[in-house]
């Protein structure tokens, strides 16, 4: 008898509470949808990544019963969900802190001091480049279409630019 | 050369009061080239977009007419639109612009584009972190159907035509256009080899045009003004005008609408655009076309910002990115800021790509820190030869042009700055020691 599982399987460990409340189960039933009707009948599987965005929207993340979820909605193997999950960065595997900081540091904001505004929010934070506490998850990203308004950052989605010192602790201090 | 006089086309409308509105896009005579063009037939249409010698403005300039052509005709499956503003390439920022502050232009092109080729289904693909120009796109959208523009008639005429928004969610890769048609399905970026190409197999096995935002956004004004109007704004072989986007060391960076013909030396010196560089300092090397162009020397800059022109200097116009570095700029770390993208956004299918741009990356961080040793450079160069060699450009070894795009910078590098490379590895440090950024490094 086979005991062990094949290699390149994904089983979701169960978990001890229900994904959804009845309202985040509302929502992701309505969303689910209406993003299902921008595809042809025969495509459901192509509505992956708004149905993982949308996922990711009600838990802040994408836990693996929810991959199961989306996956069995959009009628693939959870495999499937998993592979697009950990191919994009947007995607969060793992629980973020509250506060998701992408700081760019490619060429043109390097020009403009972003190394050393990764340094500052280093300390600021008490952490490092790529580390995550309760509160807030700090990560180094890639160009992110702010060339002109140097050094740019983005805290959960939302953009800030023309970013100098004072300008980055109000940010900072209207978090609550 | 240009016949007609210049004036800005795309960017006439940004900043000023609700511009993304449907009533101020009307105000302007909008969606009056979208009335012109159903008075042609899809074919005439296509012709027009021929004559005015519009190119796309997503980085390769591919003559955007004659991709639209090569749509089969008779073919029975349905055909898709898919509008890439996967907006990524480090320098460029030009179509967030457009997307924030006139969305109905590119939608007007989209609708122009559909109609002339047939499309009833219109994806529009955003890069992840566009959530606020999404919004802005989907609110668009939203009013051209409530206008009847988009939805079942268009402009009253029997021709349905649905546009969706979709976000992607953090990978350069799918800005390439097979990547992107792979995302829009559902999957992973990996980009597809070609032929065929998008206009016959393209999304979900059907014939799909991929064009850029700008490029769409462009096409309204072919139909307003006329072909030949349109033409005349540029050089021989490419019209209108183009945004380009200038960042880096240079007193006022952002984008600015250009006719053709500009120099990158107006982009940058003209009070009109970039007003130089801060006193004292002088032009060390210019990126021309996003991160991935070869890039430019001092005295290279009287170039016109043009596909052909820029082709001539074995580099590439590309997406209009522009990146100005001034003589204290250090070009190892730069490269090696640059070459840890390519690392960072490699899609992992092709070898050479996957395993070259993290040893590029290795390597450039080991020379930066002091402790390169003789033979590196040497090594940096074989390794950037097995992703892709150059001169010229495009003889990469991958299926797609990443692994172009992450060999070139370093080829470009190389040649101009090689001993900057060797003095780090001679003196066992970097001579700009913790001051690599030029003039406004120093942030506060």
């Amino acid at each position: 008898m086979l005991t062990t599982k094949p290699f390149g399987t994904y089983e979701a460990p169960a978990m001890a509470e229900p994904l959804f409340t009845p309202e985040e189960q509302k929502k992701f039933d309505a969303e689910i949808a209406e993003i299902l009707s921008h595809y042809p009948a025969d495509r459901k599987s192509a509505a992956m990544l708004p149905a993982l965005r949308l996922l990711q929207e009600l838990k802040g993340w994408l836990p693996p019963e929810g991959l199961k979820l989306v996956a069995s909605r959009l009628g693939v193997t959870p495999e499937r969900a998993y592979e697009v999950a950990s191919f994009y960065v947007m995607y969060h595997l793992k629980k973020p802190g509250k506060y998701v900081v992408d700081v760019c540091t490619n060429l043109s904001c390097a020009l403009w001091g972003a190394e050393k505004m990764l340094a500052y929010l280093e300390q600021k934070l008490g952490l490092k480049a790529g580390e995550s506490n309760e509160r807030f998850t700090l990560r180094e990203t890639e160009c992110l279409a702010s060339c002109g308004t140097a050094p740019c950052l983005q805290i959960n989605e939302d953009h800030h630019e023309s970013l100098n010192k004072a300008k980055l602790d109000a940010i900072f201090e209207k978090l609550s | 050369m240009a016949t007609t006089a210049y004036e800005p086309l795309i960017s006439a409308a940004w900043g000023k009061p609700n511009s993304w509105t449907l009533d101020e896009y009307r105000k302007r005579g909008g969606y009056k080239g979208l009335e012109k063009a159903l008075e042609l037939t899809p074919a005439q249409i296509t012709d027009e977009v021929k004559k005015s010698n519009l190119r796309g403005r997503g980085g390769a300039g591919f003559p955007t007419g004659l991709k639209w052509s090569f749509v089969p005709k008779d073919s029975p499956k349905p055909k898709y639109l898919a509008v890439n503003g996967d907006e990524s390439e480090p320098g460029t920022f030009k179509d967030r612009y457009i997307l924030e502050n006139d969305p109905h232009m590119m939608l007007e092109g989209i609708a122009i584009a559909s109609y002339a080729l047939g499309v009833h289904t219109c994806y529009v693909y955003l890069r992840g972190e566009f959530k606020f120009q999404a919004e802005r796109t989907n609110a668009a959208i939203r009013e051209a159907y409530a206008a009847g523009i988009f939805g079942k008639k268009m402009m009253g005429k029997d021709f349905q035509l649905d546009c969706y928004v979709v976000r992607g969610a953090g990978a350069y890769i799918c800005g390439e256009e097979t990547a992107l048609l792979e995302s829009l399905e559902g999957k992973k970026g990996w980009p597809r080899l070609k032929p065929p190409f998008p206009a016959v197999v393209g999304l979900f096995g059907c014939p799909t045009v991929v064009n850029n935002v700008e490029t769409l956004a462009s096409v309204p004004h072919v139909f307003t003004r006329g072909s030949g109007w349109y033409a005349g704004l540029g050089t021989d072989k490419s019209g209108g005008t183009r945004l380009v986007c200038l960042s880096g060391t240079v007193n006022r960076p952002g984008v600015y609408e250009v006719p053709l013909h500009a120099t990158f030396s107006e982009l940058i010196f003209d009070d009109k655009y970039g007003r130089g560089l801060p006193a004292g300092r002088k032009v060390k090397a210019v990126i021309p076309g996003g991160s991935s162009a070869p890039i430019l020397s001092p005295d290279e800059l009287d170039v016109a910002m043009e596909f052909e022109a820029v082709k001539v200097k074995q580099t590439m116009a590309g997406s209009g990115g522009v990146i100005v570095m001034d003589d204290t700029t250090c070009m190892v770390r730069s490269l090696w800021r640059v070459a840890r993208f390519y690392a960072e956004e490699s899609c992992g299918q092709c070898t050479p790509c996957r395993e070259g741009t993290p040893w590029q990356t290795r390597i450039l961080r080991k020379i930066e820190e002091g402790r390169g040793e003789p033979g590196d450079v040497q090594i940096l160069s074989n390794v950037a030869s097995s992703i892709a060699p150059y001169p010229p450009i495009g003889l990469g070894n991958t299926i797609c042009a990443l692994g172009d795009a992450a060999a070139l910078p370093t080829h470009s590098f190389l040649m101009r700055f090689k001993d900057e490379f060797e003095a780090h590895i001679r003196e066992h440090r970097c001579p700009f020691g913790d001051k690599p950024w030029g003039a406004f490094g120093d942030w506060s």
